[in-house]
């Protein structure tokens, strides 16, 4: 138990170090402490893409638009794949308490499987998300950048649609979207057959719709290039700022993530030594199982304000 | 401390229901998506992020209080952890949340 670890005498007169007014371990209160630091740090990157999308409210690309893809499954299903990175992040954090309900019983077998357990959780999500940027990166339907730039003061992207809903470029130009090559469609290309086919339309980064031939009398004005896939400087999904967030806050938090991986397989070494059986508890996993419970806890704020709001 | 500790698993078994059903909830209504909560307007948002908000803070009150312990630990430690957040983060939302409504209604004139 964390009490039995103070060493200091109570009975001692305060400021002499005497004094144990929180009742918790040094090293647990340097991890709250750290802790704290950590979620303003988080809050301040969530409040920056909050600012972004506010600012840019009109023209701020649709979350479910984006994310709508489950791999070795067709169709769209949004939401689906980051509720299945939600869960294994979850579970992840219950069988790191249920290693430390163990450490505190001093049972050194149970400590060590569900400490097992919970190192397959943070790898299972890292490769999630290994997976979510490579779709990201790779993109799904495509876009169109324009010359002018629209109010933000960057490129305006329109996404080609049939009947109301974003309509592939890869269909458009008879490619497949994953057939392992790296695709560049020249836009003069995309323009003759966008002519050919009636039934397309365009929507604009505002939500707002062109029938076939005011589109292609747009697009003969406007077009610069077709857009495929996302970096720091592109995104077919709309204004760069949102992968640019994307890629700083998943990858922030991935990083967290793959650093308490890290942390518990040095933990999950030493309790395999006996290192802490020796030492008499097992406070050590108490203190990485607070940071690994904090970082399931961003990923409950990223999931909503990244995925769902 | 609490006593739970000692009385087997079953309070960890019961938090993780209770999170795994509040995020299946938040995802059936992002899937779902009621008329009514996506069309009610409140404080400048859709009411179904409201929801989706609270159902957010809630989760998270969970996980810092039992799965960190944080709600078993002394109240001196427990409120010099929670006050800054609980200040300085909806602080910095207000003043930047508003900042940016500011600055899209100066790109729109």
């Amino acid at each position: 138990m964390a009490d039995s670890l103070i060493q200091n005498d109570i009975n001692s007169p305060a400021w002499k170090g005497g004094d144990v007014p929180y009742k918790a371990s040094y090293g647990k209160l340097m991890m709250w402490f750290f802790l704290i630091t950590d979620t303003l740090t988080f809050s301040a990157f969530l409040t920056g893409y909050g600012f972004s999308r506010f600012k840019f409210k009109d023209i701020w690309p649709v979350p479910e638009d984006v994310f709508t893809h489950f791999p070795f499954l067709h169709g769209d299903h949004p939401l689906l794949f980051v509720a299945l990175m939600t869960f294994i992040l979850i579970m992840s954090s219950v069988t790191m308490v249920l290693a430390v309900n163990y450490g505190h019983k001093m049972q050194k077998n149970k400590v060590i499987l569900w400490l097992s357990f919970t190192i397959i959780g943070g790898i299972m999500f890292l490769s999630s998300q290994a997976w979510e940027w490579g779709h990201f990166i790779h993109g799904d339907a495509g876009a169109i950048e324009m010359k002018y730039a629209n109010e933000s003061g960057s490129s305006e992207i329109v996404h080609v649609v049939k009947d109301g809903s974003i309509y592939s470029i890869y269909d458009i130009m008879d490619a497949k979207s994953h057939d392992g090559t790296h695709h560049e469609f020249a836009i003069e290309d995309f323009k003759e057959k966008f002519s050919f086919e009636k039934e397309l339309g365009l929507r604009l980064s505002n939500k707002t719709f062109k029938n076939h031939s005011e589109s292609v009398s747009y697009l003969d004005q406007h077009a610069s290039r077709v857009l495929l896939g996302a970096d720091l400087k592109k995104n077919e999904y709309g204004h760069v700022l949102f992968a640019d967030y994307f890629f700083f806050i998943t990858g922030f938090h991935g990083f967290h993530v793959f650093s308490g991986v890290i942390l518990l397989i040095i933990l999950l070494i030493n309790t395999i030594k006996g290192t802490y059986e020796k030492r008499g508890h097992y406070e050590m996993v108490e203190k990485i199982g607070l940071y690994w419970h904090f970082v399931d806890l961003v990923w409950v704020f990223v999931f909503t304000f990244f995925y769902l709001v | 401390m609490s006593n739970e500790k000692n009385s087997g698993n079953w309070w960890i078994w019961k938090v993780f229901w209770i999170l795994l059903g509040l995020t299946t909830f938040e995802v059936a209504l992002g899937i779902i998506k009621p008329d009514f909560l996506v069309n009610t307007q409140f404080l400048g948002t859709k009411l179904l992020n409201h929801v989706f908000i609270i159902l957010t803070l809630i989760k998270a009150g969970y996980i810092v209080l039992v799965f960190m312990h944080l709600g078993f630990e002394e109240n001196s430690l427990k409120w010099t952890i929670l006050i800054p957040a609980f200040v300085l983060v909806p602080y910095l939302l207000f003043i930047v949340l508003t900042e940016g409504n500011h600055a899209f209604n100066a790109l729109m004139m």
